[in-house]
């Protein structure tokens, strides 16, 4: 089997999986976010931390719990990393400074994961289970919790309750997020992924030398790594440690984790507005938008463009010979089209056209199919967009599903696209018009490309790198962390001020005047809004970087 | 039923200035107020041209500063691209000043008769003569023939002719009178013969005429909802652009320095890329194509609707027109005729077809109602028998109907041998007994034809005769029913299409309701409804979210009208009526609701048209601009220059010349509206996606490249 079918089998198989994840997986995520009995563990919860959980919430008092609980964790994942070194389990670690400790904490209670530190060593493994990998499942969970709050502004009516957030919190966790995490890490661990309590080992190589090879409870942080699409690696180099991801196989089995949740969301959204095909229209774009960008990551990583490429006859550098071109350029595309920003082959070392489709993929807001929970929101707030457009050509005041898209629903919808291309262009601009960006260890397009990289990266909340730049001084870890922060939490706010705006509507009936939003036109229009309304306000940039490089 | 019908002119044409077509002498008419519109103490309500203006200034800045033949050609053009918008909604407005006009000459300095002390039936009130201006609510005036209305109100005395040409522009006279639904009277019209007493119900300076004019100018006119909600977006968009561009400016900074061996341009230079460019880029990124026009397209729908004269008192009402869901319509003078025609003898018992219309023409000749010259009509029309005036049968004594006896008819006496003969039409119970009190016994064949004409909604008539020494017969029955208008269903169709239900409401009984709305292609009716029932019925689509559209002129109406979300009242209809509508139809058409909702609709389609074709324009300006901007650094983004744009400047010009005259090519589009064919929301989809998205791709490649060859052959400084 020549490598380029080996990569088509690759893909068209996850396509399989995925869709079949879409199908049944999807309806188990239906019944946890809509089911009405609490199991003994949920409701020993709810008593402790003193939740009503028949209690819901209005679309402030839901926001309010959202930020309540993040700002929680941010403190004590910022206090945990701070005092590492008084706590056991440290590995003798000191405790991280303060910007650092920040830009970690900002960084995994936003799903981001951008790590300003290398994991093994700095890390001890208490902060990495009890501190990162918790956090690995609770952010997870709140963008999940509030992509059903938003849906549940589109199927209900004349009604303040968008459901209560310390519920859909502990079911996520408790019913999804830990069970499949069960079992992906026995999976993972029969594929060869570390799972110890150790300090590590020391060894004599070859050559005579003595290396330090640093264990560690690996495989149950690697599976959410993936599952909550979150990224940060228990190892610096990520996905491509042979400990985080052995195999080819294991390769599978974690780009599928990574696309599990986030293609299954729309399902969860068709079924709970009472129509399936609104589901798979949303799924069509996130699939037209996906498949689009995984086969230009290979095309353009198999026609190795470049000096260097072309005098090797392959654009190997920087990835695994385990896994090979197309395996490394699917694990790329998909680790940024989802917030995951998880690595098993290093970006900078793409080619400049193959490194700049991750970077346009995190760019469209990561919809396709996005980070868990926050894919699908995203691309809600654009379809609503969308809608407005189309349907002020077909004559009637827009609506979608039943709900009339006015002044106050562009108004959230405007600000939530608006917030994170804004986000990225600010911090980049500054970094560039500052001293700051003589961290930059490349120079020209490509030293920009790496400082563009690092803020599309950051206000995403997708966490990859392109690395190539110092971004562990006070100036970029407080700069990273601001935009991580900003933008999570800022257009969760605009998410939630709509679904509450939809909630409170009465619904107009459908008739053969109202845009029917499932049909393919529509799809295709959401996909043109997409692309022309927030790709194309980068395009600028992107040709002062990767362009200016690559063509 | 009253004697004297409304005039009900066919409103296929528009009496008033000639829409669509755009006048070039009205873009050089409008000039004056497109550069007063300059001032950005107004223009700052318009974001996106605000932000030209602002561009414009600060490149005229530049151009003194350091002076090319580029930036001043760029400068230039700024100021075009917000003089054109201006223009747009000059010309826009510039047809409602025009109307305006019109309406002040009518509103002329009167002198109004004001009654003391009045109390119906008094026979001669004191009079005292004051200014129009003067009258306040419930007073009472005296308006004689000749004499123009002082103000708008109620007729609650008298009868009078009424020319109301200066608001409807129909120069026929129509009836006003005391009580019933045709009271309302409209100041600055003028009364024609007899003398009416009217109670004014205007508040000084809130005539209907003053709100015509504020409404036709434009004065009053405030944002709609989905124009604001459109607004919003547009901004957003300005912003994200604006962002765009000016975080550029340090990567440009960077990127020259980089390739310090590139040489400074007029485009890019060691500070970056130059003032004039980085506005360049900016204008052509925002929407200025639907930010130009927004506002024309709200004014001239508005006026697209005075020239159907209908005047709606909020662009609102206009909007909520174009998302109707549900329709009330009334049968009579709107699906139907507006009376019942004979269509039909159907003689019985071996009676000669001839016969049975001889007799039933003869007993209609004194019948003035319109079922009565229908037959007569018909039996012209069918039997040759030509209508006999009433006189050419002297003797002839004619019945008239009384709702006691429920029949009319005739008596001819017997004449020169002949005996003396009885005819009577009328309700087949009432005429059946007439025959048996006169001898005669009726056969089962007429409850038979009765019972099949009623069945299918119709009136039957039955004819039936008494000749002196005979007993009396029938002699068959007259099928009476109601018309459709030609072309309803039709009509109804498309509505269906557009996913709008259209209700009948009808005094009739279920069958005969359901009959009509079988053959006119309703929805659905409301049988013997009361103004009640009305409201009850728009309460109650109401609650199922839809929207509702009704028309009515009665004052029982108002409650109705006013619950609907759009109430069209006809202009014939009482002062009530036409304040609780949110429209008026000047000439009392109720058809016309169809047309507004149609109207409405159009306004919407015209706005995300040019906002589609706007955004989608971006493309090929980006392929115009950016390899303009930076290929002098990067040589290998001369690669994105797919157009072949001959140098960078005049690729800039190209396309902010292209931005400029896109808007002005479009003024008609945005006046006229987009063409608007009754059909499901699927199918506008992909006509407007198709000529307006894909339209708007492509045609800005086309222009921006038939420019760079028009400028680098006749601009010497720019190639």
């Amino acid at each position: 089997m020549s490598t380029t079918v080996a990569g088509v089998f690759f893909v068209l198989s996850l396509v399989l999986f995925v869709a079949l994840a879409y199908r049944y997986f999807g309806d188990y995520l239906f019944r946890v976010v809509t089911g009405t009995r609490h199991s003994a563990a949920e409701r020993l919860l709810y008593r402790l931390v003193g939740v009503n959980p028949a209690g819901e919430q209005s679309w402030p008092a839901y926001a309010r719990s959202v930020f309540a609980f993040s700002l929680l964790s941010l403190l004590f994942l910022y206090g945990f990393t701070r005092l590492q070194s008084k706590l056991p389990l440290s590995l003798g670690f000191p405790g991280m400074s303060p910007h650092q400790g920040w830009n970690t904490a900002a960084s995994f209670v936003t799903n981001t994961n951008w790590q300003s530190y290398a994991g093994e060593s700095t890390l001890g493994h208490l902060v990495q289970m009890s501190g990162l990998a918790v956090q690995n499942f609770v952010s997870a969970a709140v963008g999940i919790a509030v992509s059903v709050a938003l849906v549940r502004g589109f199927a209900r009516n004349r009604t303040e309750a968008l459901g209560n957030f310390w519920v859909d919190l502990t079911r996520i966790v408790l019913r999804v997020l830990l069970p499949v995490s069960i079992v992906g890490a026995i999976v993972l661990i029969a594929g060869g992924v570390v799972q110890n309590l150790s300090g590590g080992t020391d060894v004599t190589t070859l050559a005579g030398a003595t290396q330090h090879i640093p264990g560690g409870p690996v495989a149950s942080q690697e599976v959410i790594k993936e599952l909550g699409t979150n990224g940060g690696g228990f190892y610096n180099a990520n996905s491509a440690h042979p400990f985080e991801n052995p195999t080819p196989w294991t390769n599978w089995i974690e780009i599928f984790l990574i696309l599990l949740i986030p293609f299954a969301m729309p399902r969860v959204f068709g079924r709970m507005v009472g129509d399936k095909r609104q589901g798979h229209a949303i799924l069509a774009v996130m699939a037209i938008l996906a498949v689009a960008s995984v086969i230009l990551v290979n095309t353009f990583e198999l026609l190795h463009n470049g000096t260097v490429p072309n005098s090797v006859n392959a654009a190997f550098e920087g990835k695994e010979v385990r896994f090979g071109i197309s395996n490394s350029a699917t694990f790329g595309a998909v680790t940024t089209l989802t917030s995951t920003g998880a690595v098993n082959s290093f970006f900078d070392s793409y080619t400049a056209l193959g490194g700049m489709v991750p970077m346009v993929n995190m760019m469209l807001g990561e919809v396709a199919p996005g980070g868990v929970g926050s894919g699908l929101y995203g691309l809600l707030m654009l379809a609503v967009i969308a809608v407005f457009v189309a349907g002020l050509m077909v004559g009637r005041t827009p609506e979608y599903l039943g709900k009339k898209i006015s002044a106050r629903e562009i108004k959230f919808a405007s600000l939530y696209f608006l917030i994170t291309p804004a986000i990225v262009l600010v911090g980049m601009a500054t970094a560039m018009a500052t001293k700051n960006k003589d961290t930059m260890l490349n120079v020209g397009p490509h030293g920009f490309s790496e400082v563009l990289y690092a803020f599309t990266s950051a206000a995403n909340n997708n966490g990859s790198a392109f690395a190539g730049i110092t971004v562990n001084d006070q100036w970029w870890d407080t700069a990273t962390g601001l935009c991580m922060v900003i933008g999570r939490f800022l257009p969760m706010v605009f998410v939630l001020a709509l679904a509450g705006s939809l909630a409170r509507q009465r619904p107009v009936p459908a008739s053969a005047g109202t845009l029917p939003t499932y049909r393919p036109l529509f799809i295709g229009m959401v996909v043109g809004v997409v692309i022309i309304l927030i790709a194309l306000t980068f395009l600028p940039v992107l040709a002062l970087g990767p362009l200016a490089e690559g063509l | 039923m009253t004697a004297v019908a409304p005039p009900a002119p066919p409103a296929a044409e528009p009496a008033r200035i000639g829409g669509g077509l755009l006048d070039p002498r009205q873009l050089w008419k409008s000039l004056p107020d497109a550069l007063r519109k300059l001032n950005p103490a107004t223009l700052w309500r318009n974001p996106v041209m605000f932000i030209v203006e602002l561009g414009a200034l600060f490149t005229t800045a530049l151009s003194i500063q350091d002076s090319s033949t580029f930036a001043w050609l760029i400068t230039v053009w700024l100021w075009l691209t917000v003089l054109f918008a201006n223009l747009a909604e000059a010309v826009a407005e510039g047809r409602g000043k025009a109307q305006a006009a019109t309406l002040r000459r009518a509103r002329q300095e009167t002198v109004a008769r004001r009654l003391v002390d009045w109390a119906p039936g008094q026979s001669a009130p004191r009079e005292e003569t004051v200014d129009a201006v003067m009258l306040r609510q419930n007073d009472v005036v005296v308006v004689e023939a000749g004499q123009v209305i002082p103000g708008d109100g109620d007729v609650v005395e008298g009868v009078a002719s009424v020319d109301e040409s200066a608001i409807t522009g129909e120069s026929a006279p129509v009836i006003r009178e005391s009580g019933g639904d045709r009271s309302a009277v409209t100041g600055g019209t003028r009364v024609l013969s007899d003398r009416i007493v009217v109670k004014i119900t205007q508040k000084p300076g809130e005539s209907f005429i003053d709100r015509m004019i504020s409404l036709v100018e434009g004065a009053s006119r405030q944002k709609t909802p989905n124009e604001i909600a459109l607004n919003i977006l547009l901004a957003a968009l300005t912003i994200i652009f604006l962002l765009a561009v000016i975080t550029l400016q340090p990567v440009a900074i960077f990127s020259k320095a980089f390739q310090g061996a590139a040489p400074d341009t007029l485009v890019i230079d060691e500070h970056g890329v130059t003032g004039i460019v980085l506005v360049s880029l900016l204008v052509a990124l925002i929407p200025t194509t639907i930010g130009a026009l927004l506002s024309a397209i709200g004014i001239a729908g508005m006026d697209r609707l005075v020239q159907r004269n209908v005047l709606a008192t909020s662009g609102r009402a206009v909007e909520a027109a174009g998302d109707v869901n549900t329709l009330l319509l009334d049968k009579t003078g709107t699906i139907t005729l507006g009376n019942r025609q004979a269509t039909q003898f159907l003689p019985i018992g071996g009676v000669a077809p001839g016969e049975l219309a001889d007799a039933a023409q003869l007993s209609s000749l004194a019948d003035q109602t319109p079922e009565g010259r229908s037959i007569v009509v018909l039996a012209k029309n069918e039997h040759g028998l030509r209508a006999r005036d009433e006189g050419v049968i002297p003797s002839a004594e004619f019945v008239p109907f009384t709702a006691e006896t429920r029949m009319s008819g005739v008596d001819l006496p017997g004449e020169g041998g002949a005996p003396a003969r009885r005819i009577r039409k009328g309700a087949a119970a009432a005429v059946m007994r007439w025959v048996r009190e006169n001898g005669g016994h009726p056969t089962e064949e007429v409850g038979g034809v009765v019972d099949g004409i009623s069945a299918t909604g119709g009136t039957p008539l039955v004819v039936a005769e008494h000749t002196d020494g005979q007993p009396a017969r029938a002699l068959g029955v007259v099928h009476l029913k109601d018309v459709v208008k030609s072309g309803m269903r039709e009509r109804f169709d498309a509505m269906r299409r557009m996913g709008i239900r259209t209700i009948m409401i009808t005094g009739d009984n279920p069958l005969t309701a359901r009959a009509i709305a079988e053959e006119a292609g309703v929805d659905d009716f409301l049988a013997e409804a009361k103004p009640e029932d009305k409201l009850a019925l728009i309460r109650h689509e109401q609650e199922g979210g839809r929207l509702v559209a009704m028309t009515g002129d009665g004052t029982n109406d108002a409650p109705a009208l006013a619950q609907a979300d759009v109430g069209v009242s006809m202009n014939t209809g009482t002062s009530a009526a036409k304040e609780a509508g949110n429209m008026v139809d000047l000439d009392s058409d109720p058809t016309k609701l169809i047309e507004i909702v149609e109207i409405g609709k159009q306004l919407l389609i015209t706005r995300g048209a040019l906002t589609t074709f706007s955004i989608a324009n971006d493309i090929a300006k980006y392929f115009a601009i950016i390899p303009a901007m930076f290929a002098a650094v990067y040589p290998s983004l001369d690669g994105l220059n797919i157009m072949r744009l001959s140098s960078p400047e005049s690729a800039i010009t190209s396309a902010i010349i292209f931005n400029a005259l896109v808007i002005v090519v479009l003024i008609p589009l945005a006046l006229r509206g987009v063409r608007y064919r009754p059909s499901s929301a699927s199918a506008l989809l992909s006509r407007n996606l198709l000529v307006y998205g894909l339209g708007g791709i492509a045609a800005p490649f086309a222009g921006i490249k038939v420019l760079d060859i028009a400028i680098v052959q006749f601009i010497p400084g720019i190639s």
